[in-house]
């Protein structure tokens, strides 16, 4: 819809970003560009279609969170921005410096690889898809930096201790190997694997789905505060309502593959329209 | 006549008189000089080949069999070693055998010798041009501890994904303070594949770095060829801070010949002592014959009498 703008704000607008030239922007409520942006994925397991035409945009510094039943397809959306698995269809661009924009998903493995390691982070439920269990704590934050071709010693220390410390994991047991952690530890442990190349985007699949409650808000503690402090863009899987809500700037309600209703967070939590999103919302309520 | 039998002619008469040169029939050894030419095209890419039945069981050497008996000629002059030995049973049967399927002579001088199979060490004395060291392997596979997958460890070759080499020794560091991987330390080759040395000590591992022979690896039983031609990288997987370094035997003297700096078998003693001999039997040899005062030609070593390595400056402390 295009909106008429007094000279006074186009002026202002000039002020504030004099490289966009005289081309005037309506006004937005997201005032980036979107940092990810994801259409018409398409999925198939044999006859069971795992995602039907999704759509996703996230803008920089927001957290998305994705809700929904299991089957629902969360997983295999979160799946396919990691790029671990390819769709059937779908377009995927993410606008990060340093990453040309073209379709990921039509990328080559080793350059797709190369991405996925600089500038995604994947925090998954279970410790055991997102750690090396036979290596210590420290090493597995390590490998992230080896990934990328670090090779000191000392510099890799520091980094692991300093990724460790950010997502408030015990020092003294960063050599310990993760089988000898807690839940909490490990997923901590994940957490700082994750973040340790400081990527654009975090995706987290129900991170906090094995903890009990007191370790839960703990664990939700540190991502809000990583959040605050690196404004990174954060993708939430959970099927827990609480963690949406406490974490998510927006959320998107999914079902059978499908995109059911999208919108801010406190929006689609006291006002659900769809008729699923009613009966999420009061299940758990 | 069909195109494979025109193609066979020229072997048609082996075939019938039932004997074969140097044991393996032509196509045996043409597929493997093939697949030799494809290994030091490609410097530490492991070469599939089809390992022939050998009248030693695999992993007693057959790969190792395979490539010296295909490169033998009666011209050709043969030094077995098993673990530094000459003498041991199964480089005397190794040896004598090749010298009667080949008719090749023998040799137990390192610096005499055009071809020298070898089970886990490489000779005291620098190797040559025209010289071919051929090694025994018994898993060529670098990335088998961190990858079980076969074709998965393949696909990371491909990729020249390594990174988990460099947390093995990440690991290692951080466990025990020190790289703990005594053999078949991996190496990079030309700057492009990881390769397992075979399982030579970490002593001998430097000397495959800008060799002037040719090496060629082979193990028989997994049925994979790698090389390293002359002049080329090969160099330990190390961190920038932390280096690789070869076993300290600064204080070992060989209790035969009073040498230092050299491969030592550690020999325990019945009253609880320990002697040391030299691992290295031939140079062992000669360095005796020349100490009762027989002139003997003794090449230079790639360790010199202070331990210092040969290419000043490659291996760091």
């Amino acid at each position: 819809m295009p909106v008429s703008s007094s000279p006074n704000g186009a002026a202002r607008a000039q002020a504030v970003q004099p490289d966009m030239g005289i081309a005037l922007q309506a006004p937005r409520l997201m005032p980036h560009a979107p940092i990810l942006q994801v259409t018409g994925v398409e999925k198939s397991y044999g006859r069971i279609r795992a995602l039907n035409a999704v759509d996703v945009i996230v803008y920089p510094g927001e957290i998305l969170g994705i809700v929904g039943e299991s089957g629902s397809g969360k997983s295999t959306l979160l799946r396919m921005l990691n790029l671990e698995e390819l769709p059937d269809r779908g377009d995927y661009r993410l606008n990060v410096p340093g990453v040309r924009s073209d379709n990921l998903f039509e990328l080559d493995r080793l350059p797709r690889r190369d991405i996925q390691i600089r500038h995604i982070g994947i925090v998954y439920q279970h410790p055991h898809l997102g750690l090396r269990m036979r290596n210590t704590s420290s090493g597995n934050v390590a490998e992230r930096l080896i990934m990328t071709g670090e090779r000191n010693f000392a510099r890799l220390r520091a980094a692991a201790s300093g990724a460790l410390a950010a997502s408030e994991f015990p020092l003294a047991r960063m050599d310990d190997l993760p089988v000898r952690l807690s839940g909490g530890m490990q997923q901590r442990v994940q957490l700082a694997k994750a973040i340790a190349l400081r990527p654009a985007l975090l995706l987290l699949d129900e991170p906090t789905s094995g903890l009990d409650v007191s370790v839960q808000a703990a664990v939700l503690d540190t991502l809000k505060r990583l959040q605050r402090e690196t404004r990174v863009t954060m993708i939430l899987v959970s099927h827990d309502l609480g963690v949406i809500r406490t974490l998510a700037d927006r959320v998107m309600v999914m079902r059978h593959g499908e995109v059911v209703e999208m919108g801010l967070t406190d929006q689609i939590l006291e006002d659900p329209q769809a008729a699923y999103t009613q009966q999420l919302v009061h299940a758990k309520l | 006549m069909n195109r494979l039998m025109t193609l066979t002619a020229p072997f048609a008469q082996e075939q019938q008189s039932g004997y074969a040169y140097g044991f393996l029939d032509e196509f045996a050894k043409r597929e493997l000089r093939r697949t030799m030419l494809k290994a030091v095209a490609i410097p530490g890419y492991q070469v599939p080949y089809a390992s022939r039945e050998l009248p030693i069981a695999r992993g007693w050497g057959t790969g190792g069999l395979q490539v010296t008996l295909s490169m033998a000629g009666p011209e050709s002059v043969i030094k077995v070693i098993d673990q530094g030995a000459d003498d041991s049973v199964n480089a005397a049967n190794l040896r004598r055998f090749l010298a009667r399927m080949t008719g090749a002579s023998t040799t137990t001088d390192t610096l005499h010798a055009t071809l020298i199979q070898s089970r886990h060490r490489i000779p005291e004395e620098r190797l040559a041009e025209g010289q071919a060291l051929i090694l025994q392997v018994p898993d060529p596979e670098p990335l088998r501890r961190v990858q079980p997958d076969i074709s998965q460890a393949r696909i990371m070759h491909a990729d020249a994904d390594y990174s988990q080499m460099w947390l093995t020794l990440y690991e290692q560091l951080v466990h025990f303070g020190r790289f703990m991987q005594g053999a078949s330390y991996p190496c990079l080759v030309h700057g492009r594949y990881v390769m397992s040395p075979s399982p030579i000590p970490r002593w001998d591992t430097p000397k495959l770095h800008q060799a002037a022979h040719l090496t060629l690896l082979s193990a028989g039983r997994e049925k994979r060829l790698y090389a390293v031609p002359p002049y080329t990288d090969v160099r330990p997987l190390e961190f920038d801070d932390v280096f690789f370094q070869v076993e300290n035997q600064a204080t070992w003297v060989c209790r035969q010949t009073g040498a230092r700096y050299k491969f030592m078998n550690e020999i325990p003693q019945a009253d609880g002592s320990v002697a040391y001999e030299l691992s290295d039997t031939g140079y062992a040899a000669k360095l005796a014959a020349a100490r009762a005062g027989t002139p003997v030609p003794i090449g230079p070593t790639y360790f010199d009498d202070k331990g210092e390595f040969y290419h000043a400056g490659f291996l760091k402390s």
